[in-house]
Formats: structure tokens, sequence, C-alpha cells
């Protein structure tokens, strides 16, 4: 079964490089601020008439000032103020944001949308113009500025809150719990604040390091801290105004300052999952080579194979970076004109094959094969121009959520025309009269208007006809189906299905179709393949479902139930019951699944 | 009049020109230890009856009562009488919080009861609802990350049970799950049924499973109930041209699709 | 007491339905076209705020602790003199009587007299105004010039992962230049450029040469920052659906990435645009400090130093205003640019 979340995610976290610069840079910091006075306290007081104004040195790294003072002790002593005027501003914002922000979530409707309007607005200027506003009407002075800053900051940490709490206060453990009779108080404490809680670190850790310019810029224009007192912006200030002396005295502070922020960064880079990205991804292994023993030829003759595969095995890189094989040597054939259907569950790999046979996977998979081909055309190999034109006009997908797969940012018609003003080189005027047709034979009316429109104007049945007309542009030989109809009603399925059906009676191109029905693959194909945990275990011909000899097919087949169900018996479930008894779940929703890649708990 | 009973209920969400009626004039009994499903496509409104039912939504006009009892606003009695009408939910990824262990969960429905629990009463009560769900009451205090989709829809089955209510209802609640592990649930739920005689409001789109599931049905379609009656009278002699669309687009097992000549909706 | 998140439960939404949102209510204004409805929202905002920032400007003298007017004219001055200011300022009169008269002046293009100078305040902004102006822009220009090429190049090389090292060094560079303070990079132009180098001038306005280095350094943080997010916009653009579509069509790579991907990221890169863009006006507040450049940043600066309010009150306003134009700008950008931009506004 699935790890037990044992380790903390923090704890893990820290492990990486980053963790260990953010952890050791905060612990840096922590105790020069506290030290620093003790240890440079006297250097960075002592004046010296004969020590004025020196260079960098030995002895003086940054030089001295105009009393004679050591700047680079004053540096080191001023971390202390700096750090605590920048935790102090950072509090301000934050307590300040959060308690403006989710008083406005519990605000009656009228005033909620007037507080939030006005955030928005306050939101628009930007901080240190908010700063020195502020600043003017508190007075140049320490805390004068952080309370400036501190309340400069405020708008965006309402706004943070009110969007988090928003969209968690929508959830359905959220509902289940006012459903139980929880407060609204104690919903608030036990399920929305725990889960606010990491972006708000993410986002005050950030703001810090952002704080900390703030200040420094304040007290660079003499509206900060003021003489006899010293932060890193004032040393900074009084480093330039003598730059042509001594740079490293305008340096010194500077260096401080970057160094301070970007650990506050880190910090917060900590909490933040989206960082991995960056880190710790496996060199990416190149497509196999692929032993393809098919000549470069022309359109093959009809009887050869549209697609032949053969021992296909795809690996993808676990978070570790390590290979994991999802698909273990899968082989199959599709027929020119061949309806074929792939069913499995989540997690079996069947879209995996379906796209690494179209070569679309990302470029962090590793495919080989012994053999790949699309009618000749060998998937595993560089593909030369010719080649891809042939597969554009040749090879057509169709995807889930037709939503998604259409750009939002293009007109349906540029999408359905592009195809073939690309590959066949067609003027505008006959490819949009193509386009037109294509619309016609997928049953939208008025297509000239509808090729004007965008996806979002369109509805979820019309988008996904839309996917297919666009497959029709070219000479399609192959439409390869993924889970075309999961995301649609019964009724449009049908709808979408009988388009398809169409289709390839008028094309003769094959189809294969992929879903987690097997109802629904049973109807529409003419041949099954049974995958699951990566391998096809069964192939049968869709009329002769009941003859299914592999007892995992056997169970797809009983498991769901049909018109004709006995409901006086419980359904068949795959995978012994005995074993349900101890937690355990059936044999077929493996760990490894797709499913748990999108848990909750990873999400956030 | 017993059991759980809609009248006339009516849902609008928002106002003005944007004002949009979810469920219109809606009508349904649900007899009490029998179930009923509630048949539908996205937008008919049927997820709208059962957050109206558990008063996650202000009906505009009708009425919701159990067993004679209002349970629709805001007084002191109709949240008391809610509390005996549970919901589950359709996503098991979202339905449980991913920082709270799930026997927390469970034990946070124990408060629709208006009982006073002990701990150790609440600990075994929460042992004794994971055990009812098929699920190892000693994983208690994991979280949520730790099952499988269709364990959480059981863990989910469970809180709602800590309610202890007279009805559950079932919005769509294998729609997210894999088909093998749909029948597990399914099968937990009529179990469940029998042993607790529970009222079982079961909200799916899937005709057969719904087929399988209840005793009676109604169609849904624009907020309205377009057809109601016996399972095996609505499902096997539709009378509305609705009913038997929808009857007709449903892929059965091992039989070619046919394709007759009617026009695709927009 | 009903919780916020029902309103916004989309009342459409099926089971296992399509995961497309009927988007919110449109209030008042759902009988117009979402596009018009979006402008007129966003203009009924800019007059809000106007209100807002002429407000704010005027409560400055009356928030401040003690006597604005002898605070401005410090300890040694005597009472004649105070009260003789607080008259010309015309302090002297009830408050609601100085709102009236502030307004009225501002309407007329008077925002009264400097306390220091005793000049005119609207021909002091009217002077200097265009130097703020330039530099905002000409900065902007560079880091979205910059930014763009570096983020796109970098997200498409991040994704084929052919480059890792040089990957992870450009992506340490702009983390570090984001790092960097623009006051701190223009003292290291400075130190670099000026006093090593010796080829550019550290101080001034007037001449292209004077120019190269306050645009730079007030530039190249925000490009590093908003090269990093066109990055990272870009790599979640490429994992689109849309975009397996666009490459199943075999274009041609330079039509899969200028054709399908840039379009999807213009909105939201263009939103936080704006947001920097706004940031740089305030920017030039440090950098013509350090450059010493007589813009409106170097007035303001001297002006809450020797708390000189009509001048403070007058900057600040500019301030504002400039920062409400260009965020209209950059929503009328928007909506002529994507076509859902209306939409995606809650």
């Amino acid at each position: 079964m699935s790890p037990r979340p044992t380790a903390s995610p923090l704890l893990d976290r820290l492990r990486t490089p980053r963790g260990v610069t953010g952890a050791v840079g905060a612990l840096a910091i922590i105790v020069v601020a506290v030290i620093a006075p003790t240890v440079w306290g006297s250097a960075a007081d002592t004046t010296s008439v004969a020590d004025r104004l020196t260079g960098a040195s030995l002895a003086h790294p940054f030089g001295t000032d105009e009393l004679g003072r050591d700047v680079f002790a004053r540096v080191m002593v001023a971390t202390r103020v700096s750090v605590l005027l920048t935790l102090g501003a950072t509090a301000i914002s934050v307590i300040g944001g959060v308690l403006l922000g989710a008083v406005a979530t519990v605000l009656p409707r009228p005033i909620r949308r007037l507080v939030t309007a006005l955030i928005d607005i306050l939101l628009s200027f930007p901080w240190l113009l908010m700063a020195l506003f502020f600043s003017v009407i508190w007075g140049a002075s320490a805390t004068g500025a952080m309370l400036a800053v501190g309340f400069a900051g405020v708008p965006t940490f309402a706004r943070l809150t009110y969007t988090l709490a928003s969209s968690l206060v929508g959830r359905d453990y959220v509902k289940a719990a006012r459903i139980a009779g929880v407060g609204q108080v104690e919903v608030l404490v036990k399920h929305v604040l725990p889960n606010m809680l990491p972006p708000m670190l993410v986002n005050a850790a950030v703001s810090a390091s952002g704080t900390l310019l703030a200040f420094a810029g304040l007290s660079f224009l003499g509206l900060g801290v003021q003489a006899p007192e010293y932060d890193w912006g004032r040393l900074l200030g009084l480093g330039i105004a003598r730059i042509y002396g001594n740079p490293m005295a305008a340096i010194g502070p500077g260096i401080a300052l970057v160094v301070c922020g970007v650990i506050f960064t880190q910090l917060g880079e900590l909490w933040n999952e989206s960082s991995k990205r960056l880190l710790g991804l496996p060199a990416p292994v190149r497509r196999g080579p692929g032993v393809s023993v098919q000549p470069l030829a022309e359109p093959t003759a009809p009887e050869e194979p549209v697609v032949q595969v053969r021992d296909l095995r795809v690996a993808f890189p676990d978070r570790n970076g390590d290979l994991v094989e999802r698909v273990h040597g899968i082989s199959l054939t599709i027929m020119p004109g061949e309806v074929v259907g792939v069913v499995g569950e989540s997690g079996s790999g069947k879209s995996v094959s379906a796209m690494a046979i179209a070569a679309l996977l990302g470029p962090d998979s590793a495919v080989t094969a012994s053999e790949l081909s699309f009618r000749g055309i060998d998937m595993t190999a560089p593909l030369t121009n010719a080649e891809r034109s042939r597969l554009g006009l040749e090879l057509a997908m169709v995807f889930q959520d037709p939503l998604t797969s259409l750009n939002p940012s293009l007109s349906i018609g540029k999408q359905l025309r592009e195809t073939v003003e690309v590959h066949e080189g067609l003027s505008k005027a006959a490819s949009t009269k193509r386009a037109e047709e294509a619309l016609e034979s997928v049953r939208i009316p008025l297509a000239a208007k509808r090729l004007r429109q965008y996806p979002h104007e369109l509805s979820g049945g019309m988008r996904q006809r839309a996917m297919i007309g666009m497959g029709l542009m070219g000479r399609p030989k192959l439409l390869i189906a993924d889970e075309p109809t999961t995301a649609l009603d019964v009724t449009v399925q049908r709808q979408v299905l009988r388009v398809l059906h169409e289709a390839q009676l008028r094309t003769g191109a094959a189809i294969l179709l992929i879903s987690h029905d097997i109802a629904l693959v049973s109807g529409f194909c003419d041949r099954i393949l049974v995958m699951k945990d990566g391998r096809i275990v069964e192939s049968l011909d869709a009329d002769r479902l009941h003859e299914a000899r592999h007892p995992y097919t056997q169970g797809l087949i009983a498991c769901v139930p049909d018109m004709t169900s006995d409901r006086t018996m419980p359904l068949p479930v795959i995978g012994a019951l005995g074993a349900l008894r101890q937690g355990q779940e059936p044999l077929v929703e493996g760990p490894d699944g797709e499913r748990l890649t999108t848990t909750e708990g990873q999400r956030a | 009049m017993s059991g759980l009973e809609f009248s006339d209920l009516t849902v609008r969400y928002g106002h003005g020109a944007s004002a949009h009626t979810a469920v219109d004039g809606f009508q349904l009994t649900v007899r009490p230890g029998t179930s009923h499903g509630l048949v539908g496509e996205s937008g008919s409104g049927k997820s709208t009856v059962a957050a109206a039912a558990v008063g996650l939504v202000l009906p505009s006009a009708g009425s919701i009562t159990l067993d004679g009892a209002d349970i629709v606003g805001r007084s002191a009695a109709a949240r008391r009488a809610r509390r005996r009408v549970q919901l589950v939910f359709q996503d098991p990824y979202s339905a449980l919080d991913p920082r709270m262990p799930i026997g927390s969960s469970i034990a946070e429905g124990t408060r629709a009861t208006q009982r006073k629990w002990s701990r150790p009463e609440q600990r075994d009560r929460v042992a004794e609802l994971l055990e009812r769900v098929h699920i190892d009451p000693e994983r208690a205090g994991e979280l949520p990350s730790a099952f499988s989709g269709g364990q959480r829809q059981r863990i989910t089955i469970a809180r709602a049970l800590a309610a202890e209510p007279s009805v559950l209802i079932a919005d769509e609640i294998t729609s997210a799950l894999d088909v093998s592990v749909q029948g597990v649930v399914l099968n937990l739920l009529r179990e469940l049924q029998r042993e607790l005689e529970l009222t079982v409001l079961f909200i799916s789109h899937n005709l057969a499973v719904v087929n399988y599931m209840c005793d009676s049905v109604s169609v849904m379609q624009g907020g309205k109930v377009v057809e109601a009656g016996p399972t095996s009278t609505v499902l096997a002699a539709p009378e509305d041209a609705y009913t038997r669309e929808l009857l007709a687009s449903v892929p059965v097992m091992g039989r070619r699709m046919t394709w007759d000549d009617e026009q695709p909706g927009a | 007491m009903a919780i916020p998140s029902i309103a916004s439960t989309d009342p459409a939404a099926g089971p296992g339905g399509p995961a497309v949102a009927r988007r919110g209510d449109r209030g008042l204004l759902g009988g117009l076209s979402p596009r018009s409805s979006f402008i007129l929202r966003r203009l009924g905002r800019l007059l809000v705020s106007l209100v807002i920032v002429v407000i704010a400007t005027f409560l400055i003298v009356q928030l401040v602790p003690g006597d604005p007017v002898r605070a401005a004219l410090g300890n040694s001055a005597t009472p004649e003199l105070v009260e003789r200011t607080r008259a010309d300022l015309g302090l002297d009169v009830p408050v609601p009587e100085q709102f009236v008269n502030y307004v009225s002046g501002l309407l007329r293009g008077d925002m009264g007299t400097a306390i220091g100078s005793q000049r005119s305040v609207s021909d002091t902004i009217a002077q200097r105004f265009p130097i703020t102006l330039t530099l905002a822009v000409a900065a902007f220009l560079v880091a979205a010039l910059g930014a763009f090429p570096i983020g796109v190049a970098t997200a498409v090389s991040s994704r084929t992962g052919r480059h890792r090292l040089a990957d992870l060094g450009i992506s340490g560079l702009l983390g570090v230049l984001i790092a960097i303070p623009s006051l701190l990079f223009a003292v290291g132009l400075i130190a670099v450029f000026s006093i090593g180098l010796g080829v550019l001038p550290a101080a001034g306005w007037g001449s292209f040469q004077q120019a190269v280095l306050p645009v730079i350094a007030l530039a190249v943080g925000p490009m590093a920052y908003l090269a990093r997010l066109v990055h990272v916009e870009m790599l979640s653009v490429l994992e689109m659906p849309y975009m397996t579509t666009a490459r199943s069509k075999r274009l041609p790579t330079h039509l899969v990435y200028l054709r399908h991907a840039l379009p999807n990221m213009v909105t939201s890169t263009l939103t936080i645009g704006g947001i920097m863009l706004t940031g740089m006006v305030a920017g030039t507040v440090l950098i013509e400090t350090v450059f010493a450049i007589p813009g409106l940043g170097t007035s303001i600066v001297s002006s809450i130093t020797s708390k000189d309010y009509p001048m403070i009150q007058g900057v600040v306003l500019v301030y504002a205003m400039l920062v409400l134009g260009l965020n209209l700008l950059i929503d009328v950008a928007l909506a002529t640019i994507d076509p859902r931009s209306s939409i995606t506004e809650g």
C-alpha cells in the first residue's frame, strides 16, 4: 500500500541544497544579530581622527567613516537593527493583512465587495509610494519607517488572505464540517488556517526580503533610521555619498543587504514546492535508438498496417531522478480503417502508450521499442520535414478535455486552418472553405460564424466535435482519441461518438479509442485491448467480449453494473474480499497509479 | 408525512440580470428506508437539491422536511433536524482536510449527534466506523494522502455515518473513482443501508448504477423533475422523451452502438 | 451567517462534469458585453481611486502630528511668520473649507506655493515630471524587451533539458539580480563605469550618456523578475493540452511557440508587468537620488525632509495619478489583446 506520511515534508526539504543554504543562512543571521554588538561594538563606535576616511585595507575591510570608525564593524552591528526593523514591519504587514482579509471573508456580501475593492485599489499603488506617504505622516524615524513599510504591505496580505480563505472555504471538507454542525469560527481555526499557513509563510518570507530593501531605501533617503542610530540603509547612503573615495563603504552594506535578502527568499522557497522544478530534475534520457527495419517509403499499400508497435517501453523519472518504467513492452498493430479500443484504469499506461505511438511525449520520457512506426515512418528516430508534414496531415488527436486541448487565444478557424496552410501550402481562402466543410461534417451548424469564434464561446460537446473536425482537415489515416467523452454528459457523449463514427466512415481512417469505460469501447470498437499496469493483458474482438479469458478482463466486465444487473446480489469486485478487511484496496488500484500523483496532500 | 420530502423547492443563484434558477419547483418524497435515485446531466440541478437539503444553499421558495420537521433555515430546530441528513461528496480528494488525520475528520462528524463524547468514547466510535467501512482502525492517525481514492471515499462515508444520520445523500460518489473501485463503494453503501436502515438519496448521472442501487427514481432536466416512479417502471418503460434519450445514450456492454437520425443539439 | 463560498459555487457544475466553469455573476453590468463591462468596471475603479488619492493627499497636512506650519518653519520662526504662512497656505480656515479650496485649486491646476522656494508647486512639477516619466518608461521598455527573450529561451531550453548547467546558471543569475535592489545596482554601476572605467557620467540628466546608468539600474531588477515570470509561465503553458494539440499538428517550432504559446501568457505577464511598471515609477525616487537627477523623486525626498507640505502634496498626487494612468493603460491593453480578459476577472 502507499507509504505512510512519516517524516515531515519540511525536514525532507531541509536536506536539499536550498534547504541547507536557507537553514545555515538563517542561523548565521541570528548569531550575528545577537553577538555583533558585543564583538564589534567597540570597533564600531571608536572614533579615531588619524584613521578617518581611509579606504579598504586588511585592518578595515570596508574602510573607515569620517570619524575614523570601522565600516565593517558598523555593518555587522547594524545587522540587529536592520533585521529587527524588517521583522517588525513584516509582522505588521502579515498581522494587519490577515486580520483585514479574515474580517473581509466573514462580512456580509455588500460590505465584503466594498472592502475587497478598496484592497484592490490600495494594491495598485507601489509599495514605496505608500511607504513614502505614511512616512510623511509618521515622520522620519525608525519607528515611523517601520510603521510606514509595515502598513504599506497590509493590502498585499489582506488580498492573499482573502483569496486563500475564499477558496478554502469552498472546499468540500469545509462544507462537510459545517454539515456536521461545526461553528464558523472553529471551521476557520481547524480547517482554513492550517491550510492557509504554508502559502502565508512563503509570502511572509519573500515579503521580508522586500521589506528589508524597502527599509534600506527609506533609510538611504534619510527617512528611516536617524543618526546616531544606523542600519544598513543609512550606512549605504553614507557610503554612496563618498563613493569616489571608497567604494567599499557603499558596497559593504550592500553585500549585507543582498545576502540577507537572499536568505529570506530561500527560507520562503523552502516551503515552496514549485522550486523542485528547477532543481533535482534528472538528466533526461534521449529516445533510444529504434531498431527500425521499415524502409522510408511513401504511402504504403492498403494492407500495410497503419501502426506497427513491437516491444514498446516507456519510462519516466521519479522524484529522485530514477527512471521508472510505466509501459512494459507492449506490441500492437492497427490496420487501415480499423477501430481499436484500449481499456484500462488510471495508471494502466494506456494514455502514455498512445502518446508514445504519436511521438508526443515530453522530453523527460524515455521511449524504446524494437519497432514503432506509423505508415512507414520510424517514430523513434528524428523526423524529416517531409515526415513531419505527413504526420501533421495523416495523424490526428482528440483529447479528454476539449476546453484545454483547444488553444484559448486563437479562433477556431485559425486552429483548424493552420495544419493545411503549413503542410499543404493552402491559401487562406481555400483553407477556410475546407474548414467550413470540416465543421459541417462534424455537425456544427453556422460553420462560417463558428470559425470566427473562440473556444470559450462553444459548448463542451461542440468543442470536442471541433477537435474532431480539426483532425479531418488533412487526409487522416489514424485518429487517436484519448478519453474523448469522459468530461461530457452521456447525451453529448453520444453525439461526439456519432461524429467520430461518421468521420471514420467518410475518411476510412483507423481509430485508436482510449477509455476507462469498457461498455463504451465494446459498443464502438472492432477490437479491444485491455491494459493493466503497463501491459496489454488481453486482446479480443468486441463481439466476443463474453469469451474474455483473462481474470482482469472478466472482472472489468462484471464489476460494472448494467441495466440487467441483479439487484439482489452484491457487485463482483476485482480482488479478494478477504484483503479488503485489512484495509487493502483491490489489487487493481496500485499505489503508483495516476490517482495518487494528484492527491491533495502532494498538491498543497 | 415521514421520510425526506421536498415540495416546490426552488433555488436561485445570483440576482438581477445574472440570476439563474438552478432548481425550479422540485417535488420529491423519499420514503424511509428506501433508496431513491436522482438522475440528470450537468446543470440539471441535482447537486443543488443535495446542497439545499443539508443547508449549504438557502432555497428561494418551497420546503424540505424530514419526518415532518422543517429542515430549512437558520432556526435551532431546523439546524438540529438537518443534522440527521448527511452528504457524501463526489470528489474524495477534496472532501477530506489534507492536514487533518482521518480519525479526527471522522470524530468531527460525531458533532452532529449533539451528544457529549469523551475522548475514549470518540476513539472507540471512530474505530468502529472505520471497521464498518472496511478500513484498518489502526490507520486512524494517518493523513488522507496515505489513502487511495476508493479508501478516501469510504472514509468520507464513515464521517457521514458518525453523525448517525437517518438520511444519507450520495452525490455522484463513484464518478471520480476507477470502475473496479466503484463496485466496492456501491456494495458498501448497499450493505450499510440494509444494516442501518438508512434512507438514501442517490444522485448520479449513471443510469445503470441508479438502476442497480435504487428502488425508485426521478429524472431531472433544467431544474425540474420530468419523470418519476419505481426504477423498474421508469427505466424499462420511460414515458418522457428526455428519459428515453438518456437511456438510449448509455453504452451497453457488448452491444454495437447504432446511430439513428437524431439531431445533435448545441 | 452564510459562508461566502456558496455564492461562488458554480450552480451549473454537474457530476464529473466538464471543468468548464460558468463564470460568476456580473452584478449590475450583466446586460453588457463582457468586454465593455470590464472596461466600465475599471473606469469606475479609476474614479474611486482618484477620489481616494485626492482625499489622502489633502489629509497629509491634517494627519501630521502637531502643527505642520511650525514643523515646516522650525522653532526659530517668529509667531507672526508662522501665522502669516498659515494664512498663505489657507490653513487658517475650517477643514471642510480647506478641502473645497484644495479641490477647486486642483481643478484649476493650482497646487499652491512651496514653503521653501516660494515657487508655484505646479510649475516645479511641470518642469520635473517629464524627466521622471522618461526615466520610468525607458527603464520599462528595456526591462520588457530584455525579459521576454530571456524568459522564453530559458523556458524552452530547460524543458528540453539539453543545457542543464546553463539553465541552472541563468536561473541563478536571475535570482541574484532580483535580490539586488536597484539602489545597490546603481552603486555597482557607478563603481564600475564611472569610477573604474570612467566611461559614463555618474550624475546629472540631459544627455544620452547621463541616462544610461540610471535606466539600467532601474531596469535590471524588474527585468530579471519579469524574465523569471515569463520562464515559469511559459513552462506551465508548454504543459497545457493545447500545446500537445499544436505539437500533434507537427507545426514548425517557431509557430508552436510564437502562435500557440506566447499569446496565452500575455495576460498574466502584462498584469504583473503593469505592477512592475508602477513599481518602477516609485523606484525613480531612489534612482534619482543616487544619480542626482532633477526629477520628481529628488523633490519629494527634499520636501519630505524639509516638511514642505504643499510640495509633498503635489508630488505625491502626481505620482499617484501617474500610477493610476499606467494601470488604465494596462487594462485597456488587456481588454484589447485577450479575448477572455473580462472573464478571467472574478
